[in-house]
């Protein structure tokens, strides 16, 4: 037991931080439950499906950085091909599919040719988001069929779906990242890449189906976001990829590859999601919340840096 | 005029360990200016460690260092540079980014952060120096275009800016063509003339013969002798570098060789410098692969395993011609490989015992596309029993292993693949000596089991003590090989320093 708790230490205490937010929140500003709680999960839905790839991009020690891109053209994809009156199953295969090719673009410059993944995701992030301006010019994606929003369900049945899909997500890539071949050729490859190799494992392969992986959930998420609101907003994945990365940081996954869990990417979006509208119910003031986003994140990386030299003076 | 001929250098009783192994045992040695000295022995003997004695880069346990007719008490890197002590070695370790004179500025130049660097003098230095030991090189040309032996000749150049005295030649001819040897003599003679003093090492036993005044031989960590070069012949060296007992029993098996498991003919890789390789392992059989360091025996695996494909000859595994692209391929045809050098590419030490253990087999311990943990653990403990692996949990991280443990980890990956071939790269390589019995009574084992092994391996006790065949390897081919009943500790020496005539030592 001990060596569980252990093990989970980091995921934990970030778990304990989010409860303490809770219980503040519960003794100071209660409204807070009635008002707002179930509206900050709805919107780290979307979050937390883009951070679980994130989680397995970053542990197969490689940075997707186009994902804020991705996650806009897929948004308006997915409300363009609703326009057209497509079922919504298919408009959401082919909203995944999008992603999927967009991820696999990165993932053969990656993996295929061997460029560095920062350099390759930066050129795609702006490649990606130049051609959707171009293409859109900033515009709005309006008059979608109500089929769309909230799936066609109502709002309350709409905001459980998006809930249970990020859930489903998450209890998927849990399984795979422990119980599957795959998940733990990733966890191997990140960890020593020449001695997966030498294991027999391809490496190359395993990190483009991680960038494949990554663009499927990029392009889930968008569909969780947009089925939110009445039009789709072209710039709705700006920044994502900081945060994404900010979450799966503070989750405990070592930038520097093979560690990580999906629950920690969890907690990591449940508290750093929370923070923004926590702010407002406790001081009324918004301001304040990106800044101390950044605390939270580097006294998360600190705390990596502490044990880590504590365990090496051992 | 004759040069003045006074000690430069003077090693008494140097002895030095490594965590309980003794890699020197009261060695001396004398180096005169104007002497080129050769220093031999084995690998392992113990060279590269006095080098870093003398280089100061590892301080010795005892004896003591006269630099120059002063006692040195403590030698470290700068105060051997002061002295003028310049080491050259096989790599050359200079920037690949940066220039010529910029590289020779660097090492010469007082470093000084705020300094201000003139460029015109600089260049002009490393032009002059580059003119005396007659290299065309130019001082702007980046270091990362210029071949090998260029980059030696640069080496060599900021020795001498450094008024060097005392250079220290590590096999710098290793990857030299012939030509480029002589004119790395010429300059050696030059050098020589100018009063510089020289230790030289080499595997290569003609070379010696045309460069030293001198030669020292090391076996085991202690010296052997000292004797002018004049005065013996290479046959006399060999028996000199080799002349030792057994000091261990092996646990070999005999074993009836079975059907052949694995054949190559006339296999070669341009990229790796493999060449016209014919060899045969049998089922129950361990063909051990000798030679020297860099002879392309770990090469010659990396062939087998698809790392870097063979592009000429054919492999026949069970008599079936097959083609090994990558290990993935490699491992489905049932070819093993547990490399050198465990720490960076065997196993992977934040892991548990059991993911280590299986990380060649996740897909067959899968079921319905999820892994089977119980039988992970069933598979593990097995191994564990089997090889006598001590360890404090199946689940505990690699790293809390001793070394020998991991090696028996990373060699229970490779049965749990149940393969007809393993080829085990040094696999005694820094394991103490209990683990290294145990190893090699497994190794026995497997074979009498059935299964091919091919051993590479540095240590010649250990390549006559467990091998049924041996293959010597020099230069990238097969020079000879020795059946178990004749091989000698020379005649495999003899063969791995390039000496095809067996008949001179026998």
């Amino acid at each position: 037991m001990s060596v569980a708790i252990g093990r989970y230490k980091r995921e934990l205490s970030v778990a304990a931080a989010y409860l303490t937010l809770l219980v503040v929140l519960g003794v100071v500003a209660p409204r807070f439950f009635q008002v707002e709680f179930r509206d900050t999960w709805v919107s780290a839905a979307p979050m937390l499906v883009v951070a679980i790839g994130m989680t397995l991009v970053i542990v197969a020690r490689h940075i997707d950085i186009s994902i804020g891109s991705q996650f806009s053209i897929c948004a308006v994809a997915a409300g363009l091909l609703a326009k057209t009156g497509l079922a919504m199953p298919v408009v959401i295969a082919v909203t995944l599919l999008v992603g999927a090719l967009m991820g696999a673009i990165n993932g053969w410059l990656v993996a295929g040719i061997g460029l560095p993944s920062i350099v390759v995701t930066l050129a795609t992030m702006v490649i990606f988001r130049q051609s959707l301006s171009w293409a859109r010019q900033g515009e709005l994606v309006a008059n979608i069929p109500d089929g769309f929003q909230w799936f066609g369900r109502g709002q309350a049945m709409g905001q459980w779906l998006v809930i249970s899909v990020g859930i489903a997500v998450l209890v998927v890539f849990t399984i795979g990242a422990s119980w599957v071949a795959a998940g733990r050729e990733v966890y191997t490859v990140g960890s020593d890449r020449e001695t997966a190799r030498l294991a027999g494992i391809n490496p190359a392969a395993v990190v483009f189906g991680v960038f494949v992986v990554m663009g499927v959930l990029v392009g889930l998420g968008a569909i969780l976001q947009s089925v939110r609101f009445p039009q789709v907003d072209p710039k709705s994945g700006d920044g994502l990829e900081l945060q994404a990365i900010a979450a799966v940081v503070v989750g405990g996954t070592a930038i520097s590859g093979g560690r990580g869990t999906m629950l920690g990417s969890l907690v990591g979006v449940a508290l750093l999601g929370t923070i923004g509208a926590a702010m407002v119910f406790l001081t009324r003031q918004a301001q304040w919340d990106k800044a101390i986003q950044g605390i939270i994140i580097l006294v998360a990386v600190a705390s990596d840096g502490f044990s880590r030299r504590r365990k090496r003076a051992v | 005029m004759e040069p003045v001929l006074e000690t430069l250098l003077e090693l008494s009783s140097i002895s030095k360990s490594f965590g309980g192994v003794r890699a020197l045992d009261g060695v001396s040695l004398e180096l005169k200016s104007g002497e080129v000295h050769a220093l031999v022995g084995e690998n392992g003997a113990g060279k590269s460690t006095l080098i870093k004695i003398i280089t100061g880069a590892v301080q010795a346990d005892a004896g003591s260092i006269r630099i120059l007719g002063r006692t040195v008490e403590r030698n470290d890197p700068s105060t051997a540079r002061q002295f003028g002590i310049a080491a050259i070695y096989q790599q050359p370790a200079l920037f690949p980014d940066l220039t010529v004179a910029e590289n020779i500025g660097l090492r010469l130049e007082p470093s000084n952060g705020l300094r201000f660097i003139r460029w015109r003098k600089r260049r002009e230095n490393a032009s002059r120096l580059l003119k005396r030991i007659g290299a065309l090189i130019s001082p702007e040309a980046l270091v990362r275009d210029l071949k090998m032996p260029e980059q030696q000749l640069v080496e060599i150049a900021s020795a001498i800016g450094g008024d060097a005295k005392l250079l220290i030649l590590d096999e710098p001819t290793s990857s030299l063509t012939e030509r480029e040897v002589e004119t790395l003599f010429r300059i050696v003679r030059q050098l020589r003339e100018a009063g510089v003093g020289m230790i030289y090492i080499s595997h290569r036993m003609d070379e010696l013969a045309k460069v030293a005044d001198r030669v020292t031989v090391l076996r085991d960590g202690k010296l052997v002798g000292t004797c002018a070069m004049s005065a013996v012949t290479t046959g006399e060296l060999i028996r000199m570098m080799v002349g030792r007992e057994l000091s261990s029993v092996f646990p070999k098996i005999q074993v009836d060789a079975g059907q052949s498991v694995l054949r190559m003919a006339d296999v070669g890789c341009s990229e790796s410098g493999v060449g016209g390789i014919d060899l045969e392992v049998r089922a129950g059989e361990i063909v051990g692969l000798a030679g020297l360091v860099g002879a392309g025996r770990s090469e010659l695996a990396r062939i087998l395993f698809g790392l870097t494909p063979a592009d000429a000859g054919r492999i026949f595994l069970r008599g079936k011609a097959v083609r090994i692209n990558s290990p993935s391929e490699a491992v489905r045809l049932g070819i093993a490989y547990v490399p050198e050098d465990r720490r960076r590419h065997g196993v992977i030490l934040e892991m548990p015992v059991t993911s280590n253990t299986t990380l060649a087999i996740l897909r067959r311990i899968s079921r319905v596309g999820l892994l089977d943990f119980q039988r992970e653990h069933e598979i593990t403990k097995a191994f564990v029993k089997r090889l006598g692996i001590k360890t404090p949990s199946l689940d505990a991280p690699l790293g809390q292993l001793s070394g020998g443990n991991q090696q028996k980890v990373a060699l229970a990956r490779w049965l749990a693949t149940e393969p007809a071939v393993i080829i085990l790269d040094e696999p005694t390589q820094g394991v103490d000596v209990g683990a290294k019995a145990e190893i090699h009574r497994l190794m026995s084992e497997l074979a009498a089991r059935g299964l091919a092994i091919i051993m590479i391996s540095s240590e010649l006790p250990e390549i006559l003590g467990m091998s049924d065949q041996i293959a010597v390897m020099h230069s990238g081919r097969i020079v000879g090989v020795l059946n178990r009943a004749d091989a000698t500790q020379e005649k495999v020496l003899r063969l791995a320093l390039g000496h095809r005539n067996l008949e001179a030592v026998a």
